[in-house]
């Protein structure tokens, strides 16, 4: 091998490192090309956003951010020259394609809904998850091998396969379009997830702790509340985040089970429209705002990245 | 250390609470820790299976609530494998089952085979590339569409500029030759990230050692490739192709907004086709045993695998 490799007679050498640095580098900047045009289109005009060829240097204009969070009507430019001054950077770009602000869109609700569907199923399905993950991990479970492939299972059905029953079900309970039936579907659904995971690192550590917390007298229930819990914050967190990811990004059983207070935001954003078609910075806008926490939960999960996506199966 | 706390937490456990767990044996918390899960697994996702179960053998429909149901036994059933639709559907989802499949694991590999080399900044790339498949897919198919407009869409821009095929006429999603192709190259864009990172998972489990030893006898790259990087890396590359496999096979989402199945019929994908027979049609108990036979194909597909996979693992 070449002189560069000191350590060892296997590392890789300098030429090799350089050419695999580079084309890593290109196929990341390529494969992030389109979340940036996202992020730069949420900044157009409309004409802006459909021009031809496509710009890349643009006049930033907050009008998609605007169109987002309003509903507007078109009035006559008599009408508008009657109206007081412009009260706010949004009045005076809306004003200025001859309309008014008729009033808040539907955006910040879902957006809401998206929010309270999220937290609630992803704590009630660490709630269940730690549980049971516990569980399996210290007791002598019987069929403890076949209940956790059961609960894998559930996770295998295709989701509009189980969204037929679960409609005619939740009609006849009332929880069609509510955020209760979808935290329990969601919960649900992540629960299996959550079980897997948590196994792998509660399974991480020692039995010794507890072990010896009850031979200090504490109960079974307070060396887990006490010694494995604290020990197990990691893993839950990065559980809490997969699970949250999930939740966030659904959109099969939103969008065949929610139609309105209770639709979350993946459904809603497709159907933002303007006038004369689609409205593409105003959905470029809403596309941004929806992931840039998915952005900084990458960020912080990077190095559990791995474990979340394999249920476990490869812990590097 | 642990005694004080210990003894600290037996005072601040109320006496009565304190008294009535202590009663709990090791297997009656298991049960009380376990058996949530089970039951809310039993009431959302085992109870609707039976329940589409018994739909399959019948011609409910859940718009006409109030219309006398007849048991048809296997009629749906046969009526199914009889369908030319479906039967278009299972080879559209094949398609693009295999294609995405075979992209992924080609590049994402090639990608982690990269990565190993730890050149400078290789962290950061790397999370860089991770994002796509982390981003809702819904999402991802809505502006997809966007970038696959024909004349201002940037996608459609970037290949008559490397190509020089007017602009107007590259349209991926109104071509029916294109379309398939479309959703391919979506969900290879989104999902490459996932394979490359289990791939990498796979070549940094190899002990340096053997590749020292390799190295020793004289072995060339090319056979240092063939048997040793491959070989101990296959297993991870089969779990990844697993996963990406069942996933696939139920693709719903990105499809839906991307293309909705068309143009016509030729991106229908089977869950596509299942909703539109079952949210569309409104045929609940057609629809019902279209399901269980998907979910019937996942499991057996995935539990084949699962063996194939421990055999190789056994290796």
């Amino acid at each position: 091998m070449s002189l560069t490799s000191a350590h060892s007679v296997v590392a890789p050498s300098a030429t090799s490192k350089r050419v695999a640095g580079t084309i890593i580098v290109a196929y990341a900047l390529i494969s992030i090309v389109p979340l940036l045009w996202i992020f730069a289109t949420s900044f157009k005009t409309p004409p802006d956003s459909i021009a031809y060829p496509p710009k890349i240097l643009f006049q930033p204009s907050l009008e998609g951010y605007c169109n987002l969070f309003s509903t507007r009507t078109r009035q006559t430019p008599e009408y508008i020259n009657s109206l007081g001054p412009a009260t706010g950077v949004c009045d005076e770009t809306v004003r200025k394609r001859n309309m008014v602000i008729a009033g808040p869109s539907n955006f910040m609700p879902r957006f809401v809904n998206s929010l309270i569907i999220a937290f609630g199923s992803t704590f009630c399905a660490v709630f269940l998850g730690t549980l049971s993950a516990y569980g399996f991990s210290r007791f002598k479970v019987p069929l403890a091998d076949d209940l956790l492939f059961f609960i894998l299972s559930t996770r295998m059905m295709p989701p509009i396969a189980v969204a037929i029953p679960i409609y005619l079900m939740y009609r006849e309970l009332g929880l069609s379009d509510t955020a209760l039936g979808m935290i329990l579907l969601y919960t649900a659904v992540n629960v299996s997830l959550a079980v897997w995971l948590l196994k792998g690192f509660i399974d991480e550590i020692p039995r010794e702790y507890e072990e010896a917390a009850m031979i200090d007298g504490y109960t079974r229930l307070q060396a887990f509340w006490r010694t494995v819990l604290p020990q197990a914050t990691t893993g839950i967190a990065a559980t809490a985040i997969f699970c949250l990811i999930f939740a966030w990004n659904e959109y099969a059983f939103a969008a065949l089970l929610t139609s309105g207070t209770a639709q979350t935001a993946p459904p809603f954003i497709p159907t933002i429209i303007g006038e004369g078609g689609q409205d593409w910075p105003a959905v470029a806008a809403g596309t941004t705002i929806f992931l840039v926490p998915i952005l900084v939960f990458t960020i912080l999960l990077r190095k559990q990245l791995l474990r979340g996506i394999t249920f476990g199966a490869v812990r590097k | 250390m642990l005694n004080r706390t210990a003894d600290s937490v037996a005072r601040a456990t109320p006496e009565p609470l304190a008294r009535k767990v202590r009663g709990i044996s090791d297997k009656g918390l298991a049960w009380l820790f376990i058996s949530p899960t089970i039951l809310l697994l039993l009431a959302i996702n085992i109870f609707p299976l039976f329940w589409a179960i018994y739909l399959s053998f019948t011609n409910f429909r859940a718009n006409r609530p109030n219309e006398v149901v007849k048991n048809l036994g296997l009629a749906n059933y046969k009526r199914i494998l009889a369908d030319q639709d479906i039967w278009i559907a299972m080879q559209t989802t094949a398609h693009f089952v295999f294609w995405t499949i075979l992209l992924q694991t080609l590049i994402g590999f090639t990608l982690a085979w990269l990565i190993d080399r730890k050149f400078r900044g290789h962290a950061f790339w790397t999370t860089i590339i991770l994002v796509p498949m982390m981003l809702s897919p819904a999402v991802v198919g809505n502006f997809w569409r966007f970038l696959y407009e024909p004349q201002i869409g940037l996608f459609a821009y970037a290949v008559s500029f490397v190509t020089g095929i007017p602009a107007t006429q590259i349209s991926m999603l109104s071509n029916v030759s294109l379309a398939p192709w479309s959703i391919i190259i979506v969900d290879t864009w989104m999902w490459t990230p996932y394979v490359m990172l289990i791939c990498l998972a796979g070549l940094r489990s190899i002990p340096e050692y053997i590749y020292e030893a390799a190295e020793v006898d004289r072995a060339s790259n090319w056979r240092q490739f063939w048997s040793i990087t491959l070989p101990m890396a296959l297993p991870f590359i089969m779990l990844a192709v697993l996963f990406r496999g069942i996933e696939n096979f139920k693709m719903f989402d990105m499809v839906n907004l991307l293309t909705g199945g068309g143009p016509g019929s030729t991106t229908e994908v089977a869950s596509i086709t299942l909703k539109r027979q079952a949210f569309e049609s409104w045929r609940t108990g057609y629809s019902s045993a279209f399901a269980i036979i998907l979910f019937v194909a996942v499991f057996g597909l995935a539990n084949i695998y699962v063996k194939a996979l421990n055999k190789v693992k056994q290796r």
